[in-house]
C-alpha cells in the first residue's frame, strides 16, 4: 500500500507527464469527454423508457430482464468485437459504453416509480391530477433516490469501461495502464490506475453532492441502499 | 463492417477448439466464484456485528460504497504490485471486494427488515440471541441477501474477464486472441458463453432461493 | 344531491362489485357506506369521482351525469380522503394541503394562505406547516389529508376509512372534531367504513350493504338500531352490539385522557 502511493506520488511529479498530448490533463478530458457524452446519451435512452414503463407498469419484466442481461454481458469482450467489426474510433466504442449504461439507468427509474406507495397514487388522482401531473408532480420526485442512483451507477460503469476502452486504442487514463503495461513501466501502471480510481471516486461523491441537492428533505429520510 | 471475407462464427474453429473452451470454462467458474464464496463468508458476520452495533455500519458503509466504485482494471492493476502476474488472488481478491460492497448492505437490510413483532415473539418464546440470529432472523433475511448475491454472481462472472489483463482472465482470453488475430470468432464464442455461464447461475440461485424459502414466492428482489 | 341510479360494476373476470345500486345521498349531509369487506362500499365511493368506472347505471351529482365532466376536472370539485392519508412525502404540509388550489391555478399565496386557515381549522399547529409529512403521527398525518381534501372548498367530500389506521382514542378525537368540522361546513360527505359503531356515530343516514354489492338497508342510525331489515342487517349489527356497549364505556372511561393523548 505505502509502496503504491510512493509510486504514485513520483510519478504524478514528474513535470514531463503533465503535458502534451500524453500529459494528464489531456488523458483526463478525453477521459471526462468519452463518459460524459456516453453517460448524457445513455441518461437520454434510459430515463424516459424508464419513466413510460414505470408509469404504465408495462413492459417492465422486459426491463428488469434487460438490466439483468446487461450485467451478464462481458466489457472487454463487447468493446473488442466492436472495433473488430467497426474500427477504432469514438463512434463504435462509444455505442458499447452506451450499450452498457443504459439497463442500470431504465431499470432504477423503472423501480423508483414503479415503487411510488400505490395510496400516494391514488391520492393523487383522486385530486385531479392528469396522469402527465402524477407523473411529474408526484411520482418522479418521489423516485428521485432510485433514479439519481441509477444515473450514479452508470456513471461508475462507464468511467469504468472507458478505462478499459485504452486497450482498443483510444485514449483516457487507461492508455497509462496499458502503455505502462506494454512498456513494463510499472509506475506508470500504477499512476494511470490510481487517477482512475480517484476520478471513479469523485464522480461518485459527485453524485451523493446532487442528491442532497435535488432530493426533497421528506424523500430522502425513506432512501434504500443499493 | 469490414472483415476481409471472414465470417463471423468460423464454425469449425469453434469445433476444434472445444477442449480449450472447457479448460478456460473452468479456470473462469473457480476465478469468478471463489470472490463470491468469500464475500458471502466475510458479508454475513460483517453484517450481523453491523447491525448488532449500529456505530460499526456507517464506515462499514462508506467503506462499501468507496469498493463499488473502484474500477475493477483499475484495482487489479494496482494487485501486481502485492500479489504478482501468476498469482489467481490478483483477480479474487479485487473482487471479493466487489462482492463485498453489494452483499454487506444487503444483509443489513435483509437484518433490519425482519419485523421487530417477530424478534419480540422469538424472545420471548425463549429463543437465546444465536439461537434466534441463525433460525430466525436470516432466514428472514435471505430474499434480499439472495438477490444480492444473484448481483454480485452475474458480475462477478462477466468483470473477471477483464482479469485477463493481468494474465487470469478465465474465458476472456479469448477476447485478447481475437483482438491479437483480427478474428471474430473467439470473441464471440467468449462473449456467448460468459453470458450463458452468468444465466445458467443466475437461475441455479433462483431455484435455491426457491426452495430455501418457499414462504416468499412472490416476493421482488431488488434490482 | 348525489344520486346513483342502478349502478353496476361488473369486472372483467365476472365478478360483481356493485349490483344494481340505487340510492340518493342528500345534500349538506353525511351519509355511511358500511358493510363488510367485500361488499362494494369502496368500489361505490370510487365511482362518484371516477376512480372507478361503472358498467351500467348513472351517477349524476346535482342532476348533472358525472360523465359529461372530464375526469380530472371532476375530481378537482370534489374531495377525497383515504385510509392512510396519501400524503405527498416530497412536499411540506403546506404544500401537501395546498395541492388541489395550485391544481386549479391560484396564486402561491391566495393557496397558502388558504392552506394555512385550514392547518388551523383541523386543530394543527401552524408550526406543521414547513414539516414534511414523516415528521407527523398517523392521527396528524389524518388530520392533514383532511386539510388537504377540504383546501378547494368542495361542496362533495368522499372519504374512505379515513380513521381506520389510527389507534380508537386518537380515532375518537378525530371523528369529534370531524362531526364539529361538519357541523360548521355542511358538506354532502360520503363515508366509508367497516365498523358499525363509526357509522351509527357519525351518519345521518347509513346504508347497509351486503356482499355482492347489494344495498341491504338505508336508514337513519335510530331506525336501524330499532329495526334492522333482514336477518343479514341484524347479524351485522348484532355482532357488534354488545362489543358496542362495552367500548362506550369503555371510551367513557377513557374520556379525560383523550383530548391530550394524540400527540406523541
Amino acid at each position: 500500500m505505502i509502496h503504491i502511493i510512493q509510486l504514485f506520488w513520483d510519478w504524478i511529479t514528474q513535470s514531463a507527464n503533465w503535458s502534451g498530448d500524453d500529459g494528464i490533463p489531456n488523458r483526463l478530458a478525453e477521459h471526462l469527454w468519452y463518459s460524459g457524452l456516453a453517460l448524457l446519451i445513455a441518461a437520454a435512452i434510459g430515463l424516459p423508457l424508464g419513466l413510460l414503463t414505470g408509469h404504465t407498469g408495462r413492459g417492465g419484466f422486459l426491463a428488469v430482464s434487460l438490466a439483468n442481461f446487461g450485467r451478464a454481458l462481458p466489457t472487454l469482450g463487447i468493446l473488442v468485437l466492436v472495433v473488430l467489426l467497426y474500427g477504432v474510433g469514438l463512434g463504435p466504442v462509444l455505442t458499447a459504453l452506451i450499450l452498457l449504461a443504459v439497463p442500470p439507468i431504465l431499470v432504477n427509474t423503472y423501480e423508483g416509480v414503479r415503487g411510488v406507495d400505490a395510496d400516494m397514487k391514488d391520492a393523487a388522482k383522486g385530486m385531479g391530477m392528469t396522469g402527465r401531473q402524477v407523473l411529474f408532480k408526484v411520482e418522479v420526485p418521489a423516485a428521485l433516490p432510485l433514479i439519481l442512483l441509477g444515473l450514479r451507477t452508470a456513471a461508475i460503469q462507464i468511467v469504468a469501461t472507458a478505462t478499459v476502452a485504452a486497450y482498443v486504442s483510444l485514449g483516457g487514463l487507461g492508455r497509462y495502464i496499458f502503455d505502462g503495461f506494454q512498456r513494463q513501466d510499472y509506475p506508470m501502471v500504477v499512476g494511470g490506475s490510481v487517477l482512475v480510481v480517484l476520478l471513479a471516486v469523485i464522480v461518485s461523491l459527485g453524485f451523493l453532492a446532487l442528491r442532497r441537492l435535488v432530493v426533497p428533505l421528506g424523500v430522502r429520510h425513506r432512501e434504500k441502499a443499493v | 463492417m469490414d472483415l476481409h471475407g471472414e465470417p463471423l462464427v468460423r464454425w469449425n474453429w469453434v469445433a476444434d477448439h472445444v477442449d480449450l473452451f472447457a479448460t478456460l470454462t473452468r479456470q473462469h467458474l473457480f476465478l469468478s466464484l471463489m470472490p463470491v464464496l468469500l464475500g458471502l463468508l466475510i458479508a454475513v458476520p460483517l453484517g450481523v456485528v453491523s447491525v448488532r452495533w449500529r456505530w460499526l455500519y456507517p464506515p462499514v458503509f462508506a467503506a462499501a460504497n468507496l469498493l463499488y466504485t473502484v474500477p475493477s482494471l483499475a484495482l487489479f492493476m494496482l494487485m501486481l504490485d502485492i500479489t504478482g502476474l501468476l498469482s489467481p488472488w490478483t483477480a479474487i481478491i479485487p473482487l471479493t471486494g466487489f462482492t463485498l460492497s453489494v452483499l454487506v448492505p444487503n444483509v443489513v437490510d435483509g437484518l433490519r427488515q425482519v419485523p421487530d413483532p417477530v424478534r419480540q415473539a422469538a424472545t420471548a418464546m425463549g429463543f437465546g440471541r444465536l439461537r434466534r440470529l441463525l433460525q430466525v432472523e436470516l432466514p428472514i433475511a435471505v430474499p434480499i441477501v439472495m438477490a444480492g448475491l444473484r448481483v454480485t454472481t452475474v458480475s462477478s462472472i462477466s468483470l473477471v474477464s477483464v482479469a485477463v489483463l493481468v494474465g487470469q482472465g478465465g474465458l476472456g482470453q479469448l477476447f485478447i486472441e481475437g483482438a491479437q488475430k483480427d478474428f471474430p470468432t473467439p470473441i464471440i464464442v467468449g462473449i456467448v458463453l460468459i453470458t450463458l455461464l452468468a444465466a445458467v447461475f443466475d437461475l441455479l440461485l433462483v431455484v435455491a432461493q426457491r426452495l430455501l424459502t418457499p414462504w416468499a414466492r412472490t416476493r421482488r428482489g431488488t434490482p | 344531491m348525489i344520486r346513483f341510479d342502478g349502478v353496476t360494476k361488473r369486472y372483467a373476470d365476472g365478478t360483481v362489485a356493485v349490483d344494481a345500486l340505487s340510492l340518493d345521498i342528500p345534500t349538506g349531509q353525511i351519509t355511511v357506506l358500511v358493510g363488510p369487506s367485500g361488499c362494494g362500499k369502496t368500489t361505490s365511493l370510487r365511482m362518484i369521482n371516477r376512480m372507478v368506472e361503472p358498467t351500467g347505471g348513472t351517477i349524476s351529482i346535482d342532476g348533472e351525469d358525472i360523465l359529461s365532466k372530464e375526469p380530472a376536472q371532476l375530481r378537482r370539485g370534489i374531495g377525497y380522503v383515504i385510509q392512510q392519508a396519501g400524503l405527498f412525502p416530497h412536499r411540506t404540509i403546506i404544500d401537501n394541503i395546498a395541492t388541489v388550489p395550485y391544481l386549479l391555478g391560484w396564486d402561491k399565496k391566495k393557496a397558502r394562505a388558504r392552506a394555512m386557515e385550514l392547518l388551523e381549522r383541523v386543530g394543527l399547529d401552524l408550526r406543521m406547516a414547513k414539516r414534511y409529512p414523516f415528521q407527523l403521527s398517523g392521527g396528524q398525518q389524518q388530520r392533514v389529508g383532511v386539510a388537504r381534501a377540504l383546501a378547494a372548498d368542495p361542496p362533495i367530500m368522499l372519504m374512505d376509512e379515513p380513521f381506520s389506521a389510527v389507534d380508537p382514542i386518537v380515532r375518537k378525537s378525530l371523528q369529534d372534531e370531524f362531526l364539529r368540522l361538519q357541523a360548521e361546513l355542511k358538506k354532502t360527505i360520503v363515508f366509508v367504513t367497516h365498523d358499525i359503531d363509526e357509522a351509527v356515530k357519525l351518519g345521518h343516514e347509513i346504508a347497509v350493504m351486503a356482499v355482492g354489492g347489494k344495498l341491504a338497508q338505508l336508514a337513519t342510525p335510530e331506525e336501524l338500531l330499532a329495526a334492522p331489515e333482514d336477518g343479514f342487517v341484524a347479524e351485522f349489527l348484532g355482532g357488534t352490539r354488545g362489543l358496542r356497549r362495552l367500548r362506550f364505556a369503555r371510551e367513557l372511561d377513557a374520556e379525560p385522557a383523550a383530548s391530550t393523548s394524540e400527540e406523541p
